[in-house]
């Protein structure tokens, strides 16, 4: 992947050009459909433009005793950690890529969560705490199942190479592991039942508690990057591939959206768990999938 | 830059966060409130979201005739509230502090204490009446973020860390 093609990726597609639009369609996406399933009619198509604007102009308040610099920086990592991991989605056939660029992409999809650790902490706010310390404690049930799913995909098929791996057909082990990632996913974008770490109504608003206009904006930002690399990530798993370039993004973009519609509808469908139900959930119910699937990748790798 | 700053008073028309304070109230008017938030009367369709925290809201929809306890509860939170805001009192309490007038353990009606900008009669009020105060309010909000914050007519208040 040279300089221009890698520039072009971040930045205009499927980079921010591209995810900054889905990630607000995803958002409105995401309330629309938990109004839908309320009988309401929900939010207008602009509402989280209107939102992020509408942040951006507001006026932050001075908080004594924060340290200012690491309350701005982390939203702003964890919107570039997440505008990173849309850009190395290999949605255009041939589009370039390198050897071991899953692991960058795992690595980039986990900046988020550990920026909501930090800034929950680094907010001093007593709900931000109690936030970031159930943030914490999620992230490390669900992340082994998720890392351990998609080994399993990368093992059964020889490649850590992202293209790669979205060119091969399906084995029916990928589908084992995508269907791991899907149980992952409402807990990596902290939707219900998992919506632990910024549950409403019970710790306000979790790590964000503290942050105000445009850090809040980023932070909508980071949280719309996370659905469209999130879903993403599994529309490139799942689709077919595609010779022509435009087709192939048709289909990420259709993929993606039934994805976001149907996390959202269980979001809408169930209630907040608790955490210890939760941690329990992904340790004896899941890990147990996601072992099954690595040791049967590695078993037919050492076969073949 | 005169598009710019039209873009965002529109924005902050379409999309005015809540934050709900009660001071005392009976809990009535608080039920119509989420009643207004309801399906039947559904304010997500002017953009309202009932947030948290008081650091994410544009307006401060308060309720109840302000106890003497709360009064410094609602400074605070006032305080808290990031420019531009609006407040609007919820039924006839914050008003007039309406059948509970000359009790020895309030302290209203709530102008005595932060800026009012929209008053919603009632005892409670109607989810409708409720809508269109917010919608009044997101108005006088998209305005008064073009004028930079005026010290005149806000109360001098404490931040609070937590």
């Amino acid at each position: 992947m040279n300089l221009l093609t890698a520039l072009a990726r971040l930045l205009v597609f499927p980079g921010l050009l591209f995810a900054v639009p889905a990630a607000w369609f995803f958002l409105w996406v995401e309330r629309k459909a938990v109004a839908l399933m309320q009988e309401r009619i929900g939010p207008p198509f602009m509402q989280p433009f209107f939102d992020f604007v509408k942040l951006l102009a507001k006026r932050t308040p001075p908080r004594q005793g924060i340290g200012g610099m690491l309350m701005r920086a982390w939203p702003l990592i964890a919107v570039s950690g997440a505008a990173g991991a849309v850009g190395l989605l290999p949605v255009l056939p041939s589009s370039g890529g390198f050897e071991g660029d899953l692991i960058l992409l795992l690595a980039l999809l986990e900046l988020p969560s550990m920026c909501i650790i930090a800034a929950g902490f680094s907010s001093r706010s007593i709900f931000g705490e109690i936030g970031s310390a159930r943030e914490a404690a999620l992230s490390v049930s669900y992340n082994i199942v998720f890392l351990l799913a998609i080994l399993s995909v990368a093992a059964s098929q020889h490649t850590f190479r992202l293209e790669t791996l979205a060119a091969l057909p399906a084995s029916p082990l990928r589908w084992l592991g995508i269907a791991a990632i899907l149980v992952c996913l409402p807990a990596k974008l902290h939707i219900n039942p998992f919506s632990l770490p910024n549950a409403e109504q019970e710790i306000y608003a979790g790590p964000m508690t503290e942050y105000a206009g445009p850090e809040l904006a980023m932070w909508e930002l980071a949280h719309g990057l996370e659905w469209v690399a999130g879903a993403g990530l599994v529309a490139t798993l799942v689709a077919p591939h595609m010779a022509i370039g435009g087709l192939a993004a048709m289909l990420f973009i259709a993929l993606s959206f039934v994805l976001v519609l149907l996390l959202s509808t269980l979001a809408a469908a169930t209630a907040r768990l608790a955490i210890d139900t939760t941690v329990r959930f992904y340790w004896r119910c899941t890990l147990i999938f996601a072992l099954l699937a690595i040791s049967s990748a590695l078993f037919m790798r050492f076969r073949s | 830059m005169k598009i710019w700053q039209r873009l965002i008073c529109t924005c902050r028309r379409r999309s005015p966060w809540l934050f709900h304070m009660n001071s005392g109230s009976c809990n009535g008017c608080d039920i119509e409130l989420v009643a207004a938030l309801s399906p039947r009367f559904d304010a997500e369709q002017l953009g309202v979201r009932l947030e948290g925290s008081p650091r994410h809201a544009d307006i401060m929809c308060v309720t109840g005739p302000v106890t003497r306890n709360a009064v410094s509860a609602i400074k605070t939170v006032y305080g808290q509230v990031c420019h531009p805001k609006a407040v609007v009192a919820i039924g006839s309490c914050p008003a007039t502090t309406n059948v509970f007038i000359d009790s020895r353990t309030l302290a209203g009606p709530l102008e005595k204490h932060i800026p009012v900008d929209v008053f919603v009669p009632g005892c409670p009020p109607r989810p409708d009446a409720i809508l269109q105060g917010v919608a009044k309010a997101a108005e006088i909000l998209a305005e008064r973020g073009m004028k930079p914050p005026d010290s005149a007519t806000t109360p001098a208040v404490e931040e609070a860390q937590r």
